[in-house]
């Protein structure tokens, strides 16, 4: 049983390294002064590259825009919505939300691509921030309905009913009894669309436009083109954000 | 309290029912249209599209799909399980482990694909590291091809395995392992006779979890894949950018969320009869 022990460890310690392992090599390969893949020493030369490329910069900031009007919005109609299916469930809307979580980004992104096309015959708009925006609000809102309904879910419903026995109208009893208790959940909630907001690249990239580049985006293109440290440099940046988000979300959500 | 909560479900009614089901039946409507010369759509009602699709070519591209897919979500199988026993075994330290099965699952699905091309290209660390060492001469054809495919699917899709594994075995009463042990069953036999029967439901959800986004997949076969493994995802995207054949690419698309429907259903309902 020991031995077998053992073994068990080691093959769990090999698959921890097999989904770590490639982006711990990324990011130390960015650190490299060499462009190859051999290492040379130490230089923050691809990071200082990153930070001077104008077009990084501008798909950079459109990402942030993005991802942050897409998350308060997300955020506030996802939370209302886990509220009004905590109370009683809708199974049209929540069978609805899941069928968005498991259909094919790929699918999402051409009929949202179709759809707007359409819409354009009648409405002249273009392709561009807006639309990028609208996407991902609609993929977003099923990640926060998941995680604030979990939150939900632990709390006690009789403390609204007793709220309202004691004279509290319902939007007061949602506003100073349930929301206080479920904050920690809304915040990991909005963390988490942040984080799956900035880093789609296939949904956003068809429904794009000329003035929408995201980083995903620019990222893809240089990754396309052969890879380049500056690549790297980024990945790490967006790695270790993005990763400092969700410890920060998972510690809310387990609070 | 009814009011006011239809007044909180009213923006999510909007967003999904103008954001996500009214486009999929824009493109419902178009797999039943016409391509026009140029690439636009004619309202010319036809099931063509659908007809197309049994063509040998596209077959062979769903069959791929499968293949490709099963292959994934075998290996995910063979890596995810031990370390999902691995996990609920450990005592102290459980939730630091998931955490760090979860963690990188959330860090950027574009990056986590790149950091493989990194790896894997001509140029890359372990054809570097081989040249170096002097086992090969020429760079190994590592990347752009169907193995890199499963490779980056295994890599991004593991989490889902491991966490319905995790839940189904950490539910598994210890108690029954020692019994099998007493009774004579040496460590593996209790491990497929005992164990694996009782997390069914948990196995037969990590399988439904990875096999479905495997199945969709876009980004790790358009990125790892190269011209060569083009997966249905990439049929759909280049119906839609290059070869303009809308109604087709509609037509694809509706076919594979049919697939992920009956899938989801399938495990769903066989797992509800479990429960009775």
């Amino acid at each position: 049983m020991k031995r077998s022990g053992r073994m068990l460890a080691i093959y769990a310690g090999l698959a921890l390294l097999f989904l770590h392992l490639p982006l711990l090599i990324l990011a130390i390969f960015s650190f490299n002064v060499s462009p190859f893949t051999v290492w040379q020493g130490f230089s923050l030369h691809w990071y200082y590259a990153a930070f001077q490329d104008p077009e990084l910069a501008e798909s950079a900031w459109n990402s942030i825009v993005i991802a942050i009007v897409s998350t308060v919005a997300s955020t506030v109609i996802g939370t209302l919505c886990a509220y009004g299916l905590w109370k009683r469930n809708s199974p049209v809307l929540s069978n609805s939300l899941y069928l968005s979580l498991v259909t094919p980004e790929i699918v999402t992104g051409i009929s949202l691509l179709a759809f707007y096309q359409w819409i354009f015959r009648f409405w002249h708009v273009q392709l561009g921030m807006h639309t990028v925006i609208l996407a991902h609000i609609s993929f977003s809102i099923a990640f926060v309905v998941i995680v604030v309904m979990a939150r939900l879910r632990t709390m006690d419903a009789t403390l609204e009913e007793a709220a309202l026995d004691l004279g509290a109208n319902e939007w007061q009893a949602f506003r100073l009894v349930t929301l206080p208790g479920i904050w920690p959940g809304v915040i990991a909630a909005a963390l988490l669309a942040f984080t799956v907001s900035f880093d789609d690249y296939v949904i956003t990239s068809l429904v794009a436009g000329v003035d929408s580049e995201t980083l995903p985006m620019a990222i893809y293109a240089l990754a396309r083109r052969g890879v380049s440290p500056v690549v790297n440099a980024i990945s790490a940046l967006i790695v270790f954000g993005l990763g400092a988000l969700i410890v920060i979300s998972e510690r809310l959500r387990a609070a | 309290m009814t009011r006011l909560r239809s007044w909180f479900l009213a923006p999510s009614w909007a967003v999904m029912l103008s954001l996500f089901l009214a486009p999929l039946l824009v493109i419902v409507v178009y797999s039943f249209l016409t391509r026009g010369a140029y690439g636009g759509i004619i309202v010319a009602w036809t099931t063509e599209s659908y007809r197309r699709l049994a063509d040998p070519l596209y077959l062979t591209i769903l069959g791929r799909s499968f293949w490709i897919a099963a292959l994934a979500t075998v290996f995910s199988l063979i890596l995810g399980f031990p370390l999902a026993l691995f996990i609920s075994r450990s005592a102290s330290r459980k939730n630091l482990y998931l955490s760090l099965v979860i963690l990188p699952f959330w860090t950027s699905f574009l990056v986590r694909t790149y950091a493989w091309m990194f790896l894997l290209r001509d140029t890359g660390l372990i054809n570097t590291l081989l040249e170096r060492i002097g086992i090969i001469r020429d760079p190994l054809p590592l990347l752009y091809n169907n193995g890199a495919v499963v490779l980056g699917l295994v890599y991004s899709y593991l989490p889902f395995m491991v966490l319905p594994l995790y839940a189904a075995l950490e539910r598994l009463d210890p108690n029954l392992l020692e019994a099998a042990a007493d009774l004579g069953a040496r460590p593996l036999t209790a491990l497929f006779r005992v164990v694996v029967p009782l997390c069914g439901p948990g196995i037969r959800a990590g399988l439904v979890l990875v096999f479905i986004p495997c199945l969709g997949a876009y980004l790790t076969p358009d990125l790892l894949g190269g011209g060569k493994s083009v997966m249905v995802g990439n049929l759909i995207q280049n119906q839609f950018t290059n070869a303009r054949d809308w109604p087709f690419g509609s037509a694809a698309s509706l076919v594979l969320m049919a697939l992920v429907m009956l899938l989801l259903l399938a495990s769903v309902r066989r797992d509800a009869k479990g429960l009775l």
